[in-house]
């Protein structure tokens, strides 16, 4: 056989055996990809049309095309003469919802950095430990946790009434069920959330960089805003978003820890599918709290594209 | 000792280092120490007792929701963990192809929707498409959910693993079962459990989900406790609650050690 033969012959077997690794492949992905596809992409597409739809009396939707429920949200629709008129009522939920997940993402970064930066200077044996400490709460359900901070925080639990007893204070102070405790139970929850990618982040980081700023005469803290900080900035990013993300939609804390008083996002979205049965708005507010989440992740793509540090 | 340690210090952040560990623990240690609360306040101590155990054990609500619980925990984590280890076989030994980075975008879209989002989605597609609410639901949620969950310890585990073993089964005439079976799989095990593990928690915790997709008949545990919640606090919800921490901190613990190297699980 000729070598032109030869060759003919080899890329023959080469597409024979691209074409074998495709197939395979084919099956070993596609069933996670078409789990993900069927029951999560297919239904967050039908969310989109449903908000488009005009609420059932008893649920669910008729399919007749309205935008009520996107008017709904920035209005009052008048029940006499059909006028409408502004009403901040909704945007002011998402405000409220928007405001407490920054303050929990700030809080949490303000926390998280120091404890982050801390664990990942310490000797290898002693990280492993503490990484695990971090680790485990970042598991535990969220309900207990949030049961846990109710229980350790309302007006007739331990806390105040060790503060009592102390004579720290006179009457107990009023945690539960207030802004504040739903703040606080959002950072307790997602503080871990906030130290693990921060914490993956600054291992990263080479602490050279550090001796040669001092051979420079800069002093610790400009090290930190100008050096350490701007280099772990992705692990910032990806950290902020994790705590960002699950607390603007969060639904837990503001049930339990708020006495469900003062509605956020969450609330508002599981209110439509239970207690008001209005699908097509609640799907509207999902479609509203997705595109809010997308802008976030926008800035972590765009931040990510710069340097590449994963999410997770 | 290393001159640079005393450079990379700063003051005070082994301080808030210790504080955010109190605070983290702070409440589940007291949540855990009232479960043994002899008396029925949950202010004042009473004394040592397992009563409230006792109590919540002879309680048949939880206990038909801890049955449903386990068995949708350990179905949904089996056949994430199985869709998960394909997909990672799949992305992972084979470096370049075309949709690869979707692929990989796909799989961990179950952690960036808002919980409550996926919950309401899933429960008007299942109406929709008249998959009836209950156990099935359930399981079919959280098999989706789970999926990116045991993906990220096996591709952990996987990136460990080199080509070369790969390739020298084949020169030795393994076919690619035999391959898998015989070289990859005892190889990515490890990585396989703790992913199952990481699954096998997040099924039996998951709340909101299962809240909307569950239908009038079948409880949970995470329900069954947010229902006894709703009522009012009681020694028996800090017992519940104790006894599902320590299946997570079993389980975390576990998995973690399992891992390939020290870092964050997820």
């Amino acid at each position: 056989m000729d070598s032109t033969g030869i060759a003919q012959r080899r890329t023959e077997l080469d597409r024979i055996r691209a074409r074998r690794i495709l197939k395979a492949r084919a099956w070993l992905l596609s069933p996670a990809l078409l789990l993900i596809f069927c029951f999560l992409i297919l239904p967050l597409c039908i969310i989109v049309v449903y908000s488009f739809l005009t609420p059932g009396t008893y649920g669910g939707v008729v399919w007749d095309f309205s935008l009520e429920s996107y008017i709904q949200f920035l209005f009052e629709r008048d029940f006499f003469d059909d006028t409408l008129a502004f009403s901040p009522a909704y945007l002011q939920i998402y405000f409220r919802s928007f405001v407490q997940a920054l303050v929990t993402t700030i809080v949490c970064f303000l926390i998280g950095f120091p404890t982050a930066y801390y664990i990942a200077t310490l000797p290898e044996r002693k990280k492993y430990m503490w990484v695990l400490l971090i680790t485990v709460p970042y598991w535990i359900n969220l309900l207990i946790r949030t049961i846990a901070m109710l229980f350790l925080i309302r007006n007739e639990g331990p806390l105040n009434y060790a503060l009592i007893s102390i004579g720290a204070i006179d009457e107990p102070i009023k945690i539960a069920y207030t802004n504040f405790g739903v703040g606080l139970g959002l950072i307790y929850t997602y503080l871990p959330f906030m130290v693990l990618p921060l914490y993956a982040a600054i291992e990263r980081f080479d602490f050279r960089l550090v001796e040669a700023s001092y051979d420079l005469y800069a002093n610790q803290w400009t090290i930190l805003r100008k050096i350490i900080l701007p280099l772990v900035g992705p692990g910032i990013v990806a950290g902020c978003l994790l705590v960002f993300i699950p607390s603007l939609g969060s639904f837990i804390a503001p049930d339990l820890l708020g006495g469900g008083k003062k509605l956020m996002i969450g609330n508002l979205i599981a209110l439509q599918f239970q207690g008001s049965r209005n699908w097509p708005f609640g799907s509207a507010a999902a479609v509203i709290l997705m595109t809010m989440v997308l802008c976030a992740l926008m800035v972590y793509i765009r931040q990510q594209s710069k340097s590449r540090i994963p999410l997770h | 000792m290393n001159p640079t340690r005393d450079l990379k210090r700063y003051p005070g952040f082994g301080g808030i280092t210790w504080a955010c560990l109190v605070f983290l623990y702070g409440p589940l240690i007291v949540i855990a120490l009232y479960s043994f609360n002899e008396i029925r306040s949950i202010t004042v101590w009473g004394g040592f007792s397992f009563s409230w155990y006792v109590k919540a054990f002879n309680n048949d609500l939880i206990q038909r929701a801890t049955y449903n619980s386990l068995i949708i925990a350990v179905s949904a984590a089996t056949a994430s963990t199985i869709c998960a280890t394909a997909a990672a076989l799949a992305i992972l030994r084979n470096r370049a192809f075309r949709g690869r980075e979707a692929s990989i975008g796909i799989i961990s879209l179950p952690l960036m929707v808002p919980e409550i989002v996926t919950a309401i989605a899933s429960l008007v597609f299942f109406v929709l498409v008249g998959i009836p609410l209950g156990i099935g639901s359930i399981l079919l949620a959280h098999t989706v959910f789970c999926i990116p969950f045991a993906y990220l310890p096996i591709t952990a585990r996987l990136e460990g693993i080199e080509g070369h073993y790969e390739e020298a089964a084949r020169d030795l005439y393994a076919d690619s079962w035999q391959t898998f079976r015989y070289v990859m799989l005892p190889m990515m095990f490890p990585g396989i459990v703790a992913g199952f593990m990481l699954a096998f928690i997040i099924s039996l915790d998951d709340f909101i989900i299962t809240n909307f997709v569950a239908g009038p008949g079948a409880t949970t545990l995470p329900l069954a406790i947010y229902g006894l919640v709703r009522t009012g606090l009681t020694p028996e919800i800090n017992a519940v609650s104790t006894l599902l921490l320590l299946v997570s901190i079993f389980f975390v613990t576990l998995s973690y050690l399992l891992g390939k190297k020290p870092g964050p699980g997820r």
